[in-house]
């Protein structure tokens, strides 16, 4: 028995049926269930607090205030950031991506510029850089990957000589691979590169440091992390966040406007236009408490643990009809892994799995460069989170035989 | 609701087994259709005639065994008939696709909705893709192929 055990309860989807039939989530790759916590947090907001923020002059808008700042300081503290103003709210990683291509990128890279990349990106960390390479003319290159899913380093120095931009996953949602941030980031600030790290896959699942990582930009989404969908955050530096013009244009970003134009505020609501999403960072902040009281070493030690049980019982079962792609080793992975199983195609695998109650991702998980590497067109995702124990695994390994009707 | 229902012996059938799978060289059109959801990709060859009639068809691609299938059965309807009846025929098998018109039209009674397909053109093998509409997140599978068939006669120097 796991010592998380007793969390399952604190979610109150996973005690839903289908046909009397209970559910097994192994999804949270895509995205996490959520606590009764959070769910209480974002209804209180409401109950108690509810009012726009920063510009109300009275005592409930001040509490709403509060409350996103409150969320942000305890964002900030979560990922061991060295200022609170240099955490920003967005709606997602996607958009965090796109605003460091559209405000860093653009004043940054220009004609023949290189930006580095690796072949296990998401889809959004590769299509904004594609949008700024038609506009801008700038390189893009890419970090190859090892038959075992890990960055393949070896070119590493001629990858990033003469590169302006480092971005990269600190964990492939498709591989689990976790990638060496740090190590990284170095090599690329030697080159004189600039990092971005997309952390969403790896905020959510093991302990996160962003100054240990050594990285330029670290994001990360909410709704991956117990938190709620709508909201994601973006750690930066003071001094580059400073220098980048801002983003969306409209309230709350300016200091001030007149008919001949504007200047914008402090940090961090430089890049924060418009009302935020303040039910949902209450939401993430609640998600965040959540987690530190868990312990996010605890919920590492639980991922490598049920990870190897997973690998062991898929492979013992099913031999060589499964492929599970990545590392081999669950200590360099995360909960998170994609297989093929007798050429059956994903999407029938997916519908088999459903007939238990078994949620699972078929598909190209956004990341469709990774899958022509992997030379597949697409492949079923099972992922982990502390609320997973090994009766899932069992449920996972057992159904999957009955997609053997698509076998040819 | 059982996966019998998705998953009929003549679905299976196509899948195994699937009809005119190919390539077709020049003259023939290939065009190609992508599912943004999975990466499923269909290729369509078609040859049409100067009176406008598919002569040939070939399935290209690979796919879920719902796409797969649906193809394979799009290929042997539409082989030998005029445009002006693929057309209609795929019209049939996207409207009995539709959950969302089937919603907004009438009082979204199954039997109602049937009558008004079965009136359009009579769909044959085809009538067994019925159950996919049960599965929404199917139904772009069963219908990447049709769509890709129509962007090809779209496409065809013979149409125009």
């Amino acid at each position: 028995m796991s010592p998380l055990a007793g969390h399952k309860a604190d979610f109150p989807v996973l005690a839903r049926t289908f046909d009397d039939k209970p559910l097994i989530y192994l999804d949270s790759a895509n995205t996490s269930q959520k606590p009764q916590m959070v769910i209480d947090a974002m209804a209180e907001y409401y109950e108690r607090s509810n009012a726009n923020v920063h510009r109300g002059s009275y005592k409930l808008a001040h509490e709403a205030t509060e409350a996103l700042e409150g969320a942000r300081a305890k964002v900030a503290r979560f990922i061991n950031a060295p200022a609170v103003h240099e955490v920003i709210f967005a709606k997602n990683v996607t958009e965090l991506l796109n605003l460091l291509a559209q405000t860093w990128g653009r004043a940054n890279l220009g004609k023949g510029d290189a930006v580095v990349l690796t072949e296990m990106e998401h889809h959004a960390n590769i299509v904004p850089w594609h949008m700024l390479a038609a506009e801008r003319g700038i390189e893009l290159r890419w970090i190859p990957i090892t038959p075992d899913g890990q960055l393949d380093l070896r070119e590493i120095d001629r990858l990033l000589d003469g590169a302006k931009l480092l971005s990269f996953t600190a964990m492939s949602n498709v591989l689990g691979t976790i990638t060496p941030v740090a190590e990284l980031s170095a090599l690329a600030h030697a080159a004189g590169a600039t990092v971005i790290v997309d952390a969403s896959q790896h905020v959510p699942h093991l302990p996160t440091d962003v100054q240990a990582m050594g990285a330029d930009f670290v994001a990360f989404t909410g709704h991956k992390m117990l938190g709620p969908m709508g909201i994601g955050a973006l750690w930066g530096r003071t001094e580059l966040l400073e220098a980048m013009p801002p983003f969306l244009g409209g309230g709350e970003m300016i200091l001030n406007v007149t008919k001949e134009g504007f200047t914008t505020t402090e940090l961090p609501w430089k890049f924060e236009a418009g009302t935020p999403a303040v039910d949902a960072a209450v939401g993430l902040g609640a998600a965040v408490d959540y987690l530190s009281a868990v312990g996010m070493e605890a919920i590492r030690e639980h991922e490598v643990s049920l990870t190897g049980y997973a690998m062991r019982t898929l492979t013992e079962r099913h031999g060589d009809d499964i492929t599970i792609h990545g590392p081999s080793e669950p200590a360099s992975r995360g909960g998170v892994f994609s297989f093929t199983y007798k050429g059956v195609h994903p999407h029938d695998i997916a519908q088999v799995l459903d007939e238990q109650n078994i949620c699972v991702r078929a598909g190209h998980h956004c990341a469709k460069p990774l899958m022509k590497v992997l030379g597949e067109n697409a492949t079923t995702r099972a992922s982990l989170y502390l609320y997973n124990d090994e009766s899932d695994i069992d449920a996972l390994a057992d159904t999957l035989s009955a997609a053997d009707m698509f076998a040819l | 609701m059982g996966l019998e229902d998705l998953y009929r012996e003549i679905i299976i059938d196509h899948y195994r087994s699937p009809r005119n799978r190919g390539e077709l060289g020049e003259p023939a059109t290939r065009t190609e259709g992508f599912n943004p959801l999975c990466g499923d990709e269909v290729v369509v060859f078609l040859d049409i005639d100067e009176g406008g009639v598919v002569t040939d068809v070939k399935i290209g691609g690979q796919g879920c065994s719902i796409s797969m299938a649906s193809a394979s059965m799009m290929s042997a309807a539409v082989k030998g008939k005029t445009i002006d009846e693929v057309q209609q025929l795929t019209s049939s098998f996207k409207s009995m696709m539709s959950i969302h018109e089937r919603e907004i039209g009438g009082d979204g009674s199954e039997s109602e909705a049937d009558s008004i397909v079965d009136a359009e053109f009579p769909m044959g093998d085809l009538e067994a893709m019925r159950g996919v509409v049960k599965f929404p997140v199917r139904i772009k599978c069963a219908t990447l192929g049709w769509n890709t068939l129509l962007q090809g006669i779209d496409e065809h120097p013979a149409v125009s």
